[in-house]
């Protein structure tokens, strides 16, 4: 009976559809939808592992308002519903290049299969989604545009999931989420079918900062790690420096009776830059007051106010005593404060200051030089924001109004993505077999994957959209071993260590796809199998003249001497037995100064016989 | 007793019944010995379930056991063991032998054999690991024997192969804690195989189960502890433990590293994967650095702490730790730091940051870029910047240890300090500030750094700036711009918080001493002076003012040629803050003037100091002058009062000594007083009335000696036997007038009788002081004790009156270093017009904050008291964490008192204040004699009496009635 051993290879595949542009990859797969590849603006990503299919957030596009706003989900399934392809779709978190397709995705084309995210993702997003849509729709009067109430029943197919919990999609497929900073409720996911896993860290942040924590992952060893790589060649200085700076202008500018603006999208880095001027206000005992314009980020405020486990250290020990949310210096704005005299800081949407009130603050603002303007975020080309960074001065408004810009103007970039360090830091965390950069551009990740392949000695795999990368694993099997036989071996053995692999002598059975390793015994009885003895043989000539029964004796002392550990025995009929090895000595036909000695053993003892045949084979000692 | 034995002898032979009697008497005796083995013993037959006999155990090990019956009750649970079936109750009989074998005077060895012997028939794992703990225990009991150690030892070894983790922790835990320390005295120990402790343990740091792993690396450590010099091969094995993924492993290992690396920091290890060799310290301090980026914080923690005690680490490693390349798409970038600097150096000060203005600079060769490395790269960095608060404090206090060891570092580690004076935990923020100063002899402040420390100085936080007032004390700065910024800067403190005048007067003046050059040319510009016009005179009473003064002052000490600045009524607001604040202001030498106090040369001790011999001549008057007649005695006393209160109002250092001594001549002199009234002349029952005063003298005293014994810290035994010595008196004089006023003997008894026996407690708590107390009130009490015991009470007082009358007036020796203790209530400030309105029932917070100055133990003794319109007192104790040492002899107490009352008609006033509690049987052990029996006596910190501490606050509260 042979033992058998069995490779199972399996394999993990990941879509990175693309819209319309070329279809890259000849993946087993249709590719499909938007990509994440290297782009950064919207994530969608489709992962097939052990069977089972998983889509992994769902943006859309800022910068389009055709269809390339959102993915080309036809491309999953040519012909066919995408409830019957996909198992389920996770979402990262609120960011709407991370869930902004949802609603035109699951209503629109046509899902209804889970959605996981978690709980504070669930509350926030629909805001997003609606704030978006009343732009989309009502001010800019787009058609074939998702409906409130698509929003809503979109939202019911939303499953809750909570951190480091395992959710079982169905009997195979698991996930679990971890924290990963970023915003509020941003989610590392973990994808598990069997001994296949896969981690898609969505957008995360290494560095704590004032409200939220640092990413953090346990050693999972997924068999891939999809990472964000929007900073893959960027390290990042102390986020101190850029805090104390951040405070101290806006300190200076308010003693020196300045106003401050500082426009800011309604999510994330404003309730951070809040939270650090609040605390600062606090902690300096200010009285100059702080605005926030009121709206969306009113809404969004009470969710940080509920959602404390997600916080930070501090936020998360200290709001038994005062939640850090509920802001006692910063108030809600009027249109009426800005013309009020004195100092004050306002923080105002939208960012890039390319219109509603932050603009209308910044024009009214913009001609005294004590006041300033402090851009925390980037600013895309053409955005009166971008202008005044790159040094404009005068700006043409609309009616061909020159407005002369004599406020300071400031930068401070508070980004929360994980730089290239932190990236590597969460690789060396996490130790996956092999990571794929997504969500970054190509020039950046190239530098990053090179590093990774360097020190971490995994590959690294960095697909354009639409590109499908397909990853074999060396999956490990289980089999159920029968105790009898794992007592009978360690009883052998001296200690089982955990570190070294021992030999063990059983049979595979392979049966209703379970495995199970039993005795041989067993395993015969159980299959109806008659046992066959496999024996070996093997003539050895040796140059003697005495006697058979003498040559039989002087090999049997021989063999004592050498082997003193087993038993050698000495039988009446004149053969010589090492444990189960007959040995026989018989005179040659030809020569009879020529013994042929026959040795004979089993299979089981085929270490021993051969030794034993190698040794005789040297010929005996000479006698004395 | 020989004779009564005797008798016993002849006796046996006459009377056979009393022989039994005997007999039966001793036994009895015997049983009383084992009766509680005896006990336990019917109690466990009685025991029909294991339930029952794991309560009788339980309600058994509940009573501590003597020494002597430990023994007997070892044997009883040892046989119980072997016929009990039920694992649960073998493995209770396990611990309790075990808590047995601790008892002191108890010596374990004769159970030892009991215990292995056991051990090797047990089968249940958790009764396994159960005995080890025991055999553990007997062990450590015993740690001369060698023999024993080995066979435990032995033991463990053998066990180790055990398949339950919990057994294999004991036996490694056995190990650490036994295993030989020396191989040659192992060998004489009959033969027992010597086996190799670190190889056995070191095996074990491969265990499958994590536990293991842990245990076997802490055995590993405690063997380090015990003194046995760790094997450097251990090293290799631990840095393979650092990448396991249980953090208690990772912690453990950690800690392992450090330890070779301090017992191997020159060996040369070599660096993987490259041909290259660095110290074992250098390559350890990488590897432990790499940890500070762990994923468990707990590991984060441990690394970081150990860092700061690695002190052999060369220098450029310890750079790196503050070193992080910034780049942006590529291209080197220059820190935030660097750039400050830069600007600095190149003469332009904060321009005002455009974008772009940190716009990478130079390409970077994407080869050379190390993402993570095991070097120390970042390490304080990431430590400084981590999410827990826990990590961000040790990584500040390993900086704080590295910096003050190697000054280049400190210079280097200046820029993230700084930074972390912005933390958002103020525990961080006081930790990193307390850091700054203890390194401050190392580093000069950069003009921005010192912009950004004072910033700080708005902090609403009174421990924050108080803690930045003592580090500026400290600081050297480096340009006039410099220290004008730092006095602008705490001017404006000043105005915001008014509170800290006296700390910032202080920072002022040490901050003038420092750099005298740096303030000579800011001299007119801060006086205002003008070459040709005469400026108005500054008001005089302005703190800011003074606080300028201060500082010009002290820098004028060193700098001769400042005072040729001063304008005219400069020199005259001198004068005067010469006299009112002597402490802050120095005697300056003045040109044309006269030398104000010349006398006063810095460098005289105290014993030279003419104020200080003041105060010895006054006191040596009073001591000599014993036998003068009473007026006499009592002017001069009433004199040298008067003028030691003085001389400590005066003379702040003198201050204790001077009323120390103030109040023990005040006592002598009630003591005269009260044995000059006319009421000793005249028949007893008429002098009711000034017996009064004579009972309110003793009472007064008693008073004062227990202030001289409490408040003051630094009081030596001499004092105190002189203290007792007094009240001993003041308690006769009690005695005697009361005797004198009360009919009747019976209370007398009583409190002859009390009395006396303090004077027995005096005697024996002092023996060995007595020889200085010649001549004494007590020493002539004592040679009359014989007879005093026999005598009736009214004979008693008789000698006792006519002994106080004769004794003599003892010198009282003075103490070295004494310290009044004092305490000032800063918060409530009082004078509030706006009553804390509550309703009445529930409670109202109020936050108390003082500053106690030399005060002992504080968390046992300083309680806040809070009177009540009503008459009602109540006295709250603060937690032990409400107290803060910011110094020296300084305490600072923040807490929270609740106050509540019944409802009230309109707001009224209660008075909070401090006390300090003594109890004098803390100072004297076994002591149950308590004249007062006001104070139940509590188990622990029985309080006898207080002493008010601090002035008195009025708090205005108004309890409103209940709305329905």
């Amino acid at each position: 009976m042979l033992l058998s051993h069995v490779v199972h290879t399996a394999a993990t595949e990941v879509c990175f559809p693309s819209p319309l542009s070329v279809l890259q990859g000849e993946g087993p797969r249709a590719s499909c939808g938007a990509g994440a590849g290297q782009d950064v603006g919207r994530s969608c990503i489709l992962v097939s592992i052990g069977g089972k299919n998983v889509m992994l957030d769902c943006g859309m596009h800022m910068g389009f308002s055709d269809d390339r706003r959102f993915p080309d989900f036809s491309y999953i399934t040519r012909n066919g519903r995408l409830t019957d392809f996909l198992d389920c779709v996770i979402i990262s978190h609120f960011h709407l290049d991370h869930c902004g397709a949802l609603p035109y995705f699951s209503e629109m084309v046509g899902y209804d299969g889970p959605i996981y995210m978690t709980q504070p993702t669930q509350a926030i997003c629909p805001i997003l989604l609606e704030d978006y849509r009343k732009i989309a729709v009502d001010k800019k009067g787009e058609a074939n545009f998702f409906t409130s109430q698509m929003i809503k029943d979109c939202m019911k197919k939303v499953v809750a999931v909570h951190l480091h919990q395992t959710v079982q999609v169905d009997d195979e497929l698991e996930i679990k989420a971890y924290y990963a900073g970023h915003v509020l409720g941003a989610a590392m996911f973990q994808i598990k079918v069997g001994s296949e896993s896969v981690v898609y860290t969505g957008d995360y942040n290494m560095t704590p900062d004032r409200h939220l924590g640092a990413a953090w992952i346990d050693k999972c060893r997924p068999n891939l790690l999809i990472t964000e790589s929007t900073y893959a060649t960027t390290i990042r200085d102390s986020k101190r420096c850029r805090e104390r700076d951040f405070l101290k202008k806006v300190h200076e500018t308010v003693e020196r009776g300045g106003k401050v603006l500082i426009p800011v999208f309604a999510l994330g880095r404003a309730q951070e830059l809040c939270i650090l001027l609040e605390t600062f206000w606090e902690r300096m005992d200010l009285k100059a007051p702080i605005y926030f314009s009121t709206g969306l980020t009113e809404k969004a405020n009470h969710y940080y106010k509920l959602f404390i486990p997600w916080t930070n250290q501090k936020i998360r020990k200290t709001f038994v005593q005062r939640n850090m949310f509920e802001f006692k210096h910063i108030k809600a704005f009027d249109r009426a404060f800005a013309d009020s005299p004195g100092p004050m800081v306002v923080f105002a949407t939208p960012g890039m200051l390319h219109a509603g009130q932050s603009l209308q603050i910044f024009r009214k603002w913009a001609g005294s030089e004590r006041n300033m303007v402090i851009m925390p975020g980037y600013c895309v080309q053409g955005t009166v924001g971008h202008k005044i960074l790159s040094g404009q001065r005068k700006l043409e408004m609309e009616g061909r109004q020159v407005l002369e810009v004599k406020m300071q103007v400031e930068y401070m970039s508070f980004s929360a993505h994980a730089d290239a360090k932190g990236i590597m830091q969460l690789v060396g965390q996490a130790e996956p077999e092999n990571v794929l950069l997504v969500h970054g551009e190509a020039k950046k990740m190239e530098f990053l994957k090179q590093k990774i392949e360097q020190e971490f000695r995994v590959s690294c795999y960095m697909p354009a959209n639409g590109e499908t990368v397909t990853l074999s694993t060396s999956p490990s099997i289980p089999v159920g071993i029968s105790l009898g036989l794992l007592k009978r071996e360690m009883a052998q053995g001296l200690l089982p260590d955990a570190k070294k692999p021992r030999l063990l002598h059983g049979t595979l059975i392979m049966k209703d796809s379970n495995f199970r390793l039993v005795s041989s015994e067993q395993a015969l009885k159980e299959l109806g199998l008659a046992e066959h003895q496999l024996r070996f043989t093997c003539r050895v000539h040796l140059h003697d003249t005495r006697k058979e029964q003498e040559t039989a004796l002087r090999v049997y002392s021989h063999l004592k001497s050498v082997l003193k550990d087993h038993c050698v025995q000495h039988l009446p009929d004149g053969s010589v037995t090492v444990e189960s090895i007959l040995i026989q000595a018989a005179a040659h036909s030809e020569d009879p100064s020529t013994k042929v000695l026959l040795v004979s053993w089993t299979y089981q003892d085929e270490e021993l016989g051969s030794y034993l045949t190698s040794l005789l084979k040297k010929g005996l000692p000479q006698a004395s | 007793m020989a004779a009564h034995l005797k008798k016993r002898v002849y006796e046996e032979f006459t009377k056979v019944v009393q022989q039994q009697q005997e007999e039966i008497a001793t036994k009895k005796l015997r049983l009383t010995k084992p009766s509680k083995s005896a006990a336990l013993h019917i109690d466990l037959c009685k025991a029909t379930s294991p339930a029952d006999a794991l309560q009788y155990l339980l309600q058994f090990a509940r009573k501590p056991v003597e020494a002597e019956s430990v023994e007997g009750v070892v044997r009883i649970l040892l046989e119980h063991y072997y016929k009990e079936n039920d694992p649960s109750v073998r493995l209770k009989i396990a611990s309790l032998l075990g808590l047995l074998s601790k008892t002191a005077g108890f010596s374990p060895d004769c159970i030892m054999d009991d215990a292995i012997n056991i051990l090797q028939n047990e089968k249940s794992h958790q009764v396994l690991a159960q005995l080890l703990d025991t055999l553990l225990a007997i062990g450590t009991k015993l740690p001369e024997n060698q023999a024993i150690q080995m066979r435990l030892v032995d033991v463990a070894c053998k066990h180790l192969t055990d398949t339950s983790h919990g057994v294999r922790n004991k036996c490694l835990q056995l190990l650490g804690n036994l295993g030989s320390l020396e191989k040659s005295a192992a060998k004489d120990t009959e033969g027992l195989a010597v086996r190799d402790v670190q190889k056995i343990i070191g095996d074990y740091f491969s265990d499958q189960d994590p536990r293991v792993r842990t245990a076997a690396i802490k055995a590993m450590l405690q063997l380090h502890e015990r003194g046995l010099k760790l094997h450097q091969t251990i090293y290799n094995q631990a840095c393979k433990l650092l990448s396991d993924d249980y953090e208690q492993v990772r912690s453990a290992a950690v800690q392992l590293i450090w330890v070779v690396s301090q017992l191997y920091p020159e060996s040369i290890v070599p660096i993987p994967s490259s041909n290259e060799e660095i110290r074992l310290v250098d390559d350890a301090f990488g590897k432990i650095c790499h940890m500070v980026s762990d994923g468990s914080w707990v590991v984060r923690v441990q690394a970081a702490k150990l860092l700061g005690s690695m002190e052999q680490v060369s220098s450029h490693f310890l750079e790196q730790t503050l070193d992080k390349k910034l780049m942006s798409d590529l291209r080197r970038k220059r820190t935030a730091h660097e750039r400050a600097k830069e600007l600095y150096s190149s003469g332009e000060f904060s321009s005002g940051r455009k974008w772009g203005d940190d716009a990478p600079k130079e390409e970077i060769d994407t080869g050379a870029v190390n993402l993570i490395e095991s070097g120390a790269c970042g390490a304080f960095v990431h430590g400084l910047e981590d999410e827990m608060y826990e990590v961000r404090i040790a990584a500040v206090e390993a900086l704080c240890m590295l910096a003050q060891s190697s000054p280049s570092f400190a210079e280097k580690c200046l820029d993230f300090l700084v930074d972390m004076f912005n933390d958002e935990i103020e525990e961080v923020r006081l930790q990193s500030i307390h850091t700054m100063r203890k390194i401050s002899n190392n580093i000069t402040l950069r003009e921005d750094q010192l912009d950004t420390v004072l910033a700080v100085l708005e902090d609403s936080s009174r421990d924050i700036r108080e803690a930045l007032h003592e580090l500026l004390c400290c600081t050297n700065v480096s340009t006039k711009e410099g220290i004008h910024l730092a006095l602008v800067e705490l001017l404006k403190n000043l105005t915001k918080y008014p509170t800290d005048r006296d700390s910032i007067w202080k920072c002022l003046k040490f901050l003038g001493s420092r750099h005298p050059t740096l303030v000579l040319p800011l001299v007119p510009e801060l006086l205002s002076t003008h070459p040709f016009f005469d400026t108005a005179e500054p008001d005089m009473d302005d703190p800011a003012y003074i606080a300028v003064l201060v500082l010009i002052f002290n820098a004028a000490k060193t700098c001769p040629t400042m005072p040729a600045l001063f304008s005219d009524h400069t020199f005259r607001h001198y004068a005067y803050l010469r006299d009112s604040l002597s402490h802050l202001v120095p005697a300056l030498r003045l040109p044309g003037r006269k030398l104000v106090s010349s006398a006063v040369s810095p460098n005289i001790t105290p014993q030279e100091d003419p104020s200080h011999q003041f105060l010895q001549q006054s006191l040596e008057r009073v001591y000599s002058l014993q036998h003068l007649d009473p007026q006499g005695t009592q002017e001069l006393l009433e004199f040298t009062i008067r003028d030691l209160q003085r001389l400590g109002e005066l003379q702040c250092e003198l201050a204790g000594v001077a009323d120390f001594s103030a109040t023990y001549l005040r006592c002598q002199l009630l003591l005269i007083k009260a044995l000059q009234e006319k009421l000793w002349n005249v028949a007893a029952p008429l002098y009711l009335k000034q017996s009064d005063l004579a009972l309110a003298a003793a009472k007064q005293i008693m008073e004062e000696t227990y202030k001289m014994e409490f408040m003051y810290s630094g009081v030596e035994n001499k004092q105190v036997v002189i203290i007792h010595h007094m009240r001993l008196q003041a308690k006769a004089l009690q005695l005697i007038v009361t005797a004198r006023t009360t009919r009747g003997v019976d209370p007398l008894f009583g409190m002859c009788e009390k009395f006396l026996q303090e004077v027995d407690f005096f005697q024996r708590c002092f023996i060995a002081d007595l020889p200085h107390l010649q001549d004494s009130f007590v020493d002539k009490l004592l040679d009359l004790m014989p007879r005093l015991m026999t005598a009736k009470p009214a004979e008693v007082v008789k000698i006792l009156q006519t002994m106080l009358r004769q004794s003599t007036f003892l010198h009282l020796p003075l103490p070295e270093q004494i310290h009044k203790a004092s305490a000032t209530i800063i918060e409530p400030a009082g004078e509030s017009d706006n009553p804390l309105r509550f309703t009445s029932g529930l409670v109202v917070a109020l936050d108390v904050d003082a500053t106690l100055e030399h005060v002992q133990d504080p968390q046992n003794i300083v309680k806040v008291q809070v009177l009540y319109p009503d008459g009602q007192a109540q006295m709250i104790h603060p937690k032990p964490a409400d107290f803060r040492n910011p110094g020296p002899g300084r305490h600072r107490l923040i807490t929270q008192v609740y106050l509540s009352h019944t409802a009230w008609t309109e707001p009224c006033q209660v008075e909070v204040r401090l006390l300090l509690a003594y109890n004098s049987s803390s100072r004297i052990p076994k002591s149950l004699w308590i004249e007062g029996g006001e104070m139940a006596p509590q188990v622990e910190t029985s309080i006898e009496g207080t002493i008010p501490l601090s002035k008195s606050v009025k708090v205005y509260i108004m309890p409103k009635p209940a709305r329905r």
